[in-house]
């Protein structure tokens, strides 16, 4: 008899599901989108991810980065085995995926705030989802920021996106660590763009997805500015395997990350983050 | 209200606020124009109304790099504070610019006239600007966003 851990679900096996669209985002990076071969897996909501296994090579835990009715769409950085085949995977491939794993986005606890979005890098991808929902809603929140910050102008995703972004009104302010001769814009952390930004500190809930480092940083400067860690949400990554709260590889203190985040609050991430070798 | 956002002349104290701003004239600087250079004399500095101005450092053999943009809202400009009075990095507008340009001999000059007026100078300047530049600074030192391969078992950021 299998004994799950409290809260944990069963492991289902992988539905089937048909790659039907892919596009290069970045030398490294490529979104693909995915239809069941039969009935779609229950609904996703922005910041779970599901686990999607490429035949002969293995699964790995992925945000959806759109989601479409049954339609499943992931943007993968290609940096070991799994996440390069499943990135260069063409229109017919199979795939088999399990899911909706994990905490997503809490969208309701930020009702009648400002809305500040800010992504690093690849972190974008799991924000995509719930900048499309803050917008299709706008009378639901405040003002819409998203803060986007890139290595380079290379590593910028969804360029064209970030256009019907700012026509929908969000205020939408992107920086690059190293520019190259052509960028004309900003330079320099994506916290340097929380001066521009147009938030109340007191009515505000901010979105962090990005490398460790840059949603620490970004959540201490919010502190600073006054958003209380309770409002601030990050989305933390561990080595995952089960996605459904058996295995314990994704622990983080008390928490099991595929099951009690990714998304979780600063006010319980930061204190965890602060201890090392948990 | 945007309380959120940190503007440097709404962050001094209202008094002495307008105490710095009887120091300024307005400036408008056309698109790419070089406000200084490296190891210029740093006479005077501005505070940025609208506009983007790009931070470089020439590299012998690549022309100018930019290593950081200052924008509306931002103070341009500290080494002016501290001796040699000389720039450590150029400046280049990148679109036209507005700005309060200060003659920085003056400023230096009634901030020693009027210590509580330019102990709030320096708070503000040592918080807002150097205190953010190191923070950065340290920040860009880890590779924020760089596809680190080496990082294992801790808690990754996301999707980083
Ligand atoms: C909840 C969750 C959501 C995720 N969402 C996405 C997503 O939307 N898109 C995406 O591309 N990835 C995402 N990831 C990361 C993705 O799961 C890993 O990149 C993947 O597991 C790597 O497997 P691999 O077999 O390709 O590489 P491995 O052989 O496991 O690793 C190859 C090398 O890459 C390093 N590495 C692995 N993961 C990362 C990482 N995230 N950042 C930097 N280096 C890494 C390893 O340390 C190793 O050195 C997510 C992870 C989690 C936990």
């Amino acid at each position: 008899m299998t004994v799950l851990a409290p809260g944990a679900a069963p492991a289902l096996p992988p539905s089937p599901y048909r790659v039907v669209g892919r596009r290069l985002e970045t030398s490294d990076t490529a979104t693909i989108e995915l239809e069941p071969v039969r009935s779609g897996l229950a609904p996703f909501s922005p910041g779970q991810f599901a686990m999607v296994y490429g035949f002969g090579v293995g699964d790995i835990p992925l945000s959806v980065s759109r989601i479409e009715g049954d339609r499943l769409t992931h943007t993968i950085r290609s940096v070991g085995a799994v996440s390069s085949r499943l990135a260069s995977l063409e229109g017919g491939a199979s795939v088999g995926v399990r899911g909706p794993f994990g905490t997503g986005w809490d969208l309701t606890a930020a009702m009648g705030r400002d809305l500040l979005i800010v992504a690093g890098g690849l972190g974008l991808a799991p924000l995509r989802p719930l900048i499309t929902a803050a917008l299709t809603a706008p009378e639901r929140y405040g003002r819409v920021n998203v803060l986007i910050g890139a290595r380079s102008p290379g590593d910028l995703l969804y360029a064209d996106e970030a256009e019907r972004w700012r026509a929908a009104d969000a205020r939408v302010l992107v920086t690059v660590d190293r520019p190259d001769d052509t960028w004309r814009g900003d330079v320099g952390v994506v916290t340097g763009l929380l001066n521009r930004a147009e938030f109340d500190p007191g009515a505000t809930a901010a979105f962090l997805c990005g490398p460790e480092v840059m949603m620490r940083a970004t959540a201490r400067d919010l502190a600073r500015r006054g958003i209380a860690a309770d409002r601030t949400q990050v989305s933390l990554e561990r080595t995952m395997h089960c996605g459904t709260g058996h295995c314990g590889h994704c622990q983080l203190g008390p928490l099991l990350l595929c099951r009690d985040g990714p998304v979780v609050r600063w006010d319980h991430a930061e204190p965890l983050l602060a201890v090392r070798e948990l | 209200m945007t309380a959120g956002r940190r503007d440097f002349l709404q962050s001094l104290p209202p008094v002495h606020r307008g105490w710095l701003l009887g120091f300024a004239h307005e400036v408008t600087l056309p698109a790419e124009t070089r406000i200084f250079g490296e190891d210029d004399v740093a006479d005077r500095f501005w505070v940025v109304r609208s506009g983007l101005v790009a931070l470089d450092v020439h590299i012998p053999g690549r022309g100018p790099v930019v290593v950081e943009t200052v924008a509306d809202g931002e103070l341009l400009g500290w080494s002016w504070l501290f001796e040699p009075y000389r720039w450590h990095l150029g400046a280049r507008t990148r679109s036209a610019v507005e700005a309060w340009e200060f003659d920085a001999a003056r400023v230096r000059a009634a901030m020693e006239d009027s210590p509580a007026a330019g102990l709030a100078l320096f708070r503000t300047i040592a918080d807002q600007v150097i205190g953010e530049r190191l923070r950065s600074a340290r920040t860009r030192l880890l590779d924020l966003y760089g596809n680190d391969r080496s990082r294992e078992s801790g808690v990754r950021g996301a999707v980083g």
